[in-house]
């Protein structure tokens, strides 16, 4: 049976009286690819930062394979997760420098980093730009470039935040190609979030849906996409055929 | 103009034939302004990450501080030093008034806001966000502000440069609270001075093109690394 490796209880994030993120529970599990949709500033950056121990909630409890994350623990717990943010944020170095960032600060030695990263180099496409200056990137390798940094750290838990923002057509189509090839080999637990329905059903093994900080509904794509539990989820979810009804009980009926 | 050449050539004169004064208030000037830029880089380079990086109370007084330190007149400087290291001033037991250590101090108080101002002001223009991307595939907090300040090295540099460049050419905190003392706290910059009210033009003219060179060679290196690999911006027609 899948562990769980991730799981928020209570969570809410606060900005002074707004209140930004409000979920009682949330789980995620081992090799799952999870999707949050949602529209801009429901919520979902925050839910990421959150989840990868970036952002502390105001109040709830963040637990990374059952132990809860304190501030103690919470560098050790966070460097088994890794977070690609919505910008790719490379630093002026060269490629290959920068997707074996995180390795180097975690000590790995240079062979060890070489054989971890040449493979993910290739498997995402950007091997031959390894010697070129990050400056110099178009925007769908530096994503890639970002992509291989979080992924080369063989996390338990990835989170790509708008992993397809700002991409031009071919560009989002190839790497939605290539990250359902890459991502299932991973081994990671994902995290997505998005605005874009279509990159979420692509992608994820269930689907969640965000609206001003609060989690509607999530579930499996189907279910989602099929049984949405209120309007506001269908109008997300794009079911095309809505139409206004009354639920009635039986006594109600028989009244009549 | 013939004085300015004649000025230029006492200068190499000097130089070359190694006077001995010369070379000592050259290298006493860079001992003491390079003493007083390190000291202010090691104080203003945590205080100017700290203010752009952190919220506490006050940060916005202390920030506010910072900034008008940025200009503070050498003269004012030098006045108050000289009023705290007097024998009869509250730190006049340390009996450095008239040292090379108190001209140091003075060009500390001068460099150090100009440190913390642009090391702050370099700071704020970085992505707030990749901090967050740093922390996000694992580093450290001592991990990501380095990285952070390596990102941000070129304007750093240009921190080193204004620093260092404010405290050589000062002359009236050196003045002050040095005393322009021969072989023991003469600068220069006071040298200069003294040699301008003296009349000695070709002297005072070959002092300042040392000083301009000194400036110079400085600059130049720095420049050299701060250009290195940077941006190149599109060329317009």
């Amino acid at each position: 049976m899948a562990q769980c490796v991730v799981a928020l209880g209570n969570v809410q994030v606060r900005y002074g009286a707004a209140t930004v993120l409000d979920v009682p529970s949330f789980d995620v599990f081992d090799s799952e690819i999870v999707a949050v949709i949602g529209a801009n500033g429901s919520g979902k950056s925050t839910l990421l930062r959150v989840l990868g121990l970036l952002q502390q909630p105001t109040c709830g409890k963040v637990y990374f394979r059952s132990e809860m994350a304190k501030p103690a623990n919470c560098f050790a717990l966070r460097r088994r997760t890794a977070s690609v943010l919505q910008a790719p944020l490379l630093l002026d170095s060269t490629v290959y420098a920068n997707a074996a960032l995180g390795l180097k600060l975690r000590g790995v030695d240079r062979e060890q980093i070489e054989a971890r990263l040449q493979p993910w180099l290739e498997r995402l496409g950007i091997a031959h730009l390894a010697a070129r200056p990050a400056r110099t990137l178009s925007g769908g390798e530096a994503r890639r470039t970002s992509l291989a940094r979080a992924l080369v750290l063989e996390p338990e838990l990835l989170l790509l935040d708008e992993p397809f923002s700002a991409l031009d057509a071919p560009s989002r189509e190839a790497l939605l190609v290539d990250l359902q090839h890459v991502l299932p080999q991973s081994q990671a637990a994902v995290v997505i979030v998005t605005h874009d329905l279509y990159e979420a059903a692509a992608l994820a093994d269930r689907i969640g849906v965000l609206s001003q900080g609060k989690l509607l509904q999530i579930g499996p794509i189907e279910e989602v996409l099929t049984s949405p539990v209120s309007k506001e989820v269908a109008v997300f979810v794009a079911v095309q055929n809505r139409m206004s009804a009354e639920r009635r009980s039986p006594r109600s009926r028989r009244r009549r | 103009m013939e004085l300015i050449w004649h000025g230029i050539l006492k200068a190499v004169e000097l130089l070359v034939s190694g006077d001995t004064e010369v070379w000592k208030i050259t290298w006493l000037s860079v001992k003491i302004s390079g003493a007083a830029t390190l000291i202010s880089l090691l104080l203003g380079i945590p205080l100017g990450i700290g203010l752009a990086l952190m919220r506490f109370p006050g940060r916005g007084l202390v920030a506010a501080l910072i900034n008008t330190g940025m200009g503070l007149p050498p003269v004012v400087v030098g006045l108050f030093i000289s009023i705290l290291l007097w024998r009869s001033g509250p730190l006049g037991f340390l009996e450095l008034i008239y040292t090379p250590q108190a001209m140091i101090l003075a060009q500390v108080v001068i460099a150090f806001p100009i440190v913390a101002g642009l090391t702050m002001a370099t700071f704020q223009s970085l992505d707030p966000n990749l901090a967050l991307q740093l922390l996000g595939i694992g580093a450290s907090k001592r991990q990501m502000v380095w990285l952070l300040c390596k990102e941000a090295r070129l304007p750093l540099l240009a921190a080193v440069m204004a620093g260092f460049g404010g405290v050589i050419s000062e002359v009236g905190a050196s003045m002050m609270v040095g005393g322009n003392i021969r072989g023991q706290t003469r600068v220069l910059t006071t040298a200069t001075v003294l040699e301008t009210g003296r009349g000695d033009f070709d002297v005072a003219i070959a002092l300042g093109f040392i000083l301009l060179t000194v400036c110079f060679v400085l600059n130049y290196f720095l420049t050299h690394i701060q250009q290195r690999g940077r941006t190149q911006w599109p060329s317009v027609s």
